[in-house]
């Protein structure tokens, strides 16, 4: 389609559609930084990004999974599958509990994605039934919440590396990676021409059946990962309550950072982007003495927005 | 392939009843396995405890067939419950309505953004969820006043009963029955399934689709909102901690009634087979006793793979046959 001269009210919309979740970061960022008190701190600031990093990390294979057109319920309940494996195998030192634990996440993906793609299942319902099952299971292994007193799991969850929390620099670091994998690699270019046109891309010889499915078990690894460090965390493995609800809000870091349900198009800074963004929202309601209840319902507001916004480029 | 019509046939059975026979070989299993199985008491249980999700479902069933999908309903139940209760200390007349209003403005809008600015119902729901917890706990000091039944009548609704059930089992098979009659007799009903079959062909044969769209959610709210009532009458307070993740539960037994998630075919009768089917699947772990509620998970994991799976293989059978 040639790229006619828009009018302006439509040049504003693209731009919003493209920068609005930057824009609505500094937008609050500079609110606090006038307003509230101690913002500025670097307390707070790690605190802010330790809180953030298991929610980015997810959402990162979130993002990846729903630019197949697809979506993943289970990631939560991979987190607390990670949670009671890392438990069950720290006897044999933390290392190997976080392989035990990354390779129950890669078997839950691919469980999930080959209902997707071999079976034909609809992702919504595949990742559904992981949902319920695999946390069934995690409390199965770990009925009870289990404290540990691994001092690498502990450090993993709670050390340095020159001021910035190991937590962080992971989820940075996961981030560049999934940034690289989605712009420069031939995987990248074929998981968003499968989100964007299916057929079209089994007609061309792509591997459509394979790249679906290593995408599930992408997700599932990067949940179990956000689950271990989590559970480091918190120093202790708490199966029936980490990662509960986990898939809603990785769901709306994606939405929210204008990659589309319909698949295609996948923006991995924008999706941290939207991450950071729900996190800071949540953080200053708080400071400001806001409760819960209206962090849920500007939550609600704002997907909206962010919705009906990319709508737009659909239809365009 | 040579057509056989035998064979799609009986895929085409299994797969709209498919549930119910399940449910069928369960129960005769369980009374077999376990004497307290197949007593007026447990089965009294399992159709009390397992109506307010029939109710959900029955909307979530009319949402599903027009191709969407109802994340919002376990918000709206419990927002329902605590609506009712703390209405129902002006008498009983507002305790139902109050819930109801607000539920049913709630599904409205969903269906209003849905229908006119063809958002994804996913996203749309998404957020209702998320609003409408949010109401919940702004109106109940953050989820830590849980305002008690003050109303008798109110409470009977939820308590009394003939025949050892109680009046919610009635109200259910009720409403299960104008549903069918709702989905399979009226031009309303074939407008759900035309909208969710082939949403352009639908409009373009003169389907009003928008407003389709608008009634079911609608629908769906109400019906979220009146299951949040009964268990409210049931609890005689307004819990606000129950609920979270119904929704979940109340889609995987829709799909188990086999209901298709890609919309235009399913019906009621598999929905409530569904419901009944998970109630009895818990029944029968409590039967074996040093089972966990964990364990219940599992299984209603393991057997919702299960079942799309084999709707997917009877579904490729009958395209073949």
């Amino acid at each position: 389609m040639a790229e006619a001269v828009a009018p302006p009210g439509r040049r504003v919309l693209a731009w919003a559609q493209e920068y609005g979740v930057y824009a609505a970061v500094g937008v609050l960022l500079l609110f606090n930084v006038l307003f509230t008190p101690h913002f500025l701190d670097v307390a707070n600031f790690r605190t802010q990004l330790v809180q953030v990093a298991p929610i980015v990390i997810v959402s990162l294979g979130m993002a990846l999974v729903i630019g197949t057109q697809g979506i993943d319920l289970s990631v939560g309940s991979v987190m607390s599958l990670a949670a009671a494996l890392v438990a069950l195998y720290l006897g044999y030192g933390a290392w190997p509990a976080l392989l035990v634990a990354l390779v129950g996440g890669a078997v839950a993906g691919t469980a999930g994605g080959a209902l997707v793609a071999y079976v034909g299942v609809q992702p919504i319902v595949a990742t559904l039934a992981l949902l319920v099952g695999v946390r069934g299971l995690a409390n199965v292994l770990v009925p009870q919440l289990v404290e540990f007193r691994n001092p690498d799991l502990i450090a993993l969850g709670s050390s340095s590396l020159s001021g910035v929390p190991v937590i962080v620099v992971i989820a940075a670091v996961l981030t560049l990676l999934m940034a690289f994998l989605v712009r420069r690699t031939t995987f990248g270019r074929q998981v968003v021409a499968i989100g964007g046109n299916r057929a079209a891309s089994e007609l061309s010889g792509l591997p459509v059946r394979r790249v679906l499915l290593l995408v599930y078990v992408i997700s599932g690894v990067l949940a179990a990962l956000a689950g271990v460090l989590a559970t480091a965390r918190l120093q202790a493995s708490d199966p029936t309550s980490l990662g509960l609800f986990i898939e809603l809000s990785a769901i709306t870091a994606v939405v929210v950072g204008g990659t589309p349900l319909s698949g295609g198009r996948i923006r991995v800074l924008s999706t941290v982007m939207g991450a950071l963004l729900m996190q800071l929202l949540s953080a200053t309601l708080i400071k400001h003495n806001l409760p819960q209840s209206w962090t849920q319902i500007v939550q609600a507001v704002i997907i909206l927005a962010a919705v009906y916004a990319t709508r737009e480029r659909g239809t365009r | 392939m040579t057509a056989s019509p035998g064979r799609e046939q009986v895929s085409r059975v299994l797969q709209q009843h498919g549930a119910l026979m399940v449910l069928a070989a369960l129960v005769i299993v369980g009374s077999v396995a376990f004497d307290s199985f197949a007593t007026a008491g447990n089965a009294a249980s399992v159709l009390v405890s397992s109506s307010f999700t029939a109710i959900i479902a029955i909307g979530m069933t009319f949402v599903i067939i027009s191709g969407g999908i109802d994340l919002s309903v376990g918000s709206l139940f419990v927002f329902g419950g605590v609506l009712a209760a703390y209405g129902s200390q002006y008498g009983l007349f507002v305790a139902l309505a109050l819930p109801l209003a607000a539920c049913g403005l709630v599904g409205l809008l969903q269906g209003l953004l849905i229908a006119r600015t063809g958002m994804a119902p996913f996203i749309v729901t998404l957020a209702g969820l998320l609003g409408v917890r949010g109401l919940m706990l702004a109106i109940s000091n953050e989820g830590a006043t849980t305002y008690l039944v003050k109303d008798a009548a109110f409470a009977r609704l939820g308590q009394g009963g003939v025949f050892g059930l109680t009046w919610p089992v009635f109200i259910t098979a009720l409403l299960a029955v104008a549903a069918m009659v709702l989905l399979q007799r009226t031009a309303f009903g074939q407008n759900v399934y035309a909208v969710g079959g082939n949403e352009q062909g639908a409009a373009l044969m003169g389907v009003p689709v928008a407003r389709t769209k608008v009634y079911v959610y609608l629908m769906s709210g109400l019906l979220a909102g009146l299951a949040g009532v009964l268990n409210a009458a049931r609890l005689s307070s307004g819990v606000t901690i129950l609920g979270i993740g119904l929704e979940l539960d109340v889609i995987a037994a829709v799909v188990i009634g086999g209901t298709l998630l890609t919309g235009g075919a399913g019906g009621i009768t598999g929905t409530i087979a569904g419901v009944l089917l998970l109630g009895v699947i818990q029944s029968l772990i409590n039967q074996v006793g040093n089972l966990t509620s964990a364990f219940q998970q599992v299984v209603s994991g393991l057997f919702l793979a299960l079942v799309v799976v084999a709707q997917r293989l009877l579904g490729r059978a009958q395209r073949l046959g």
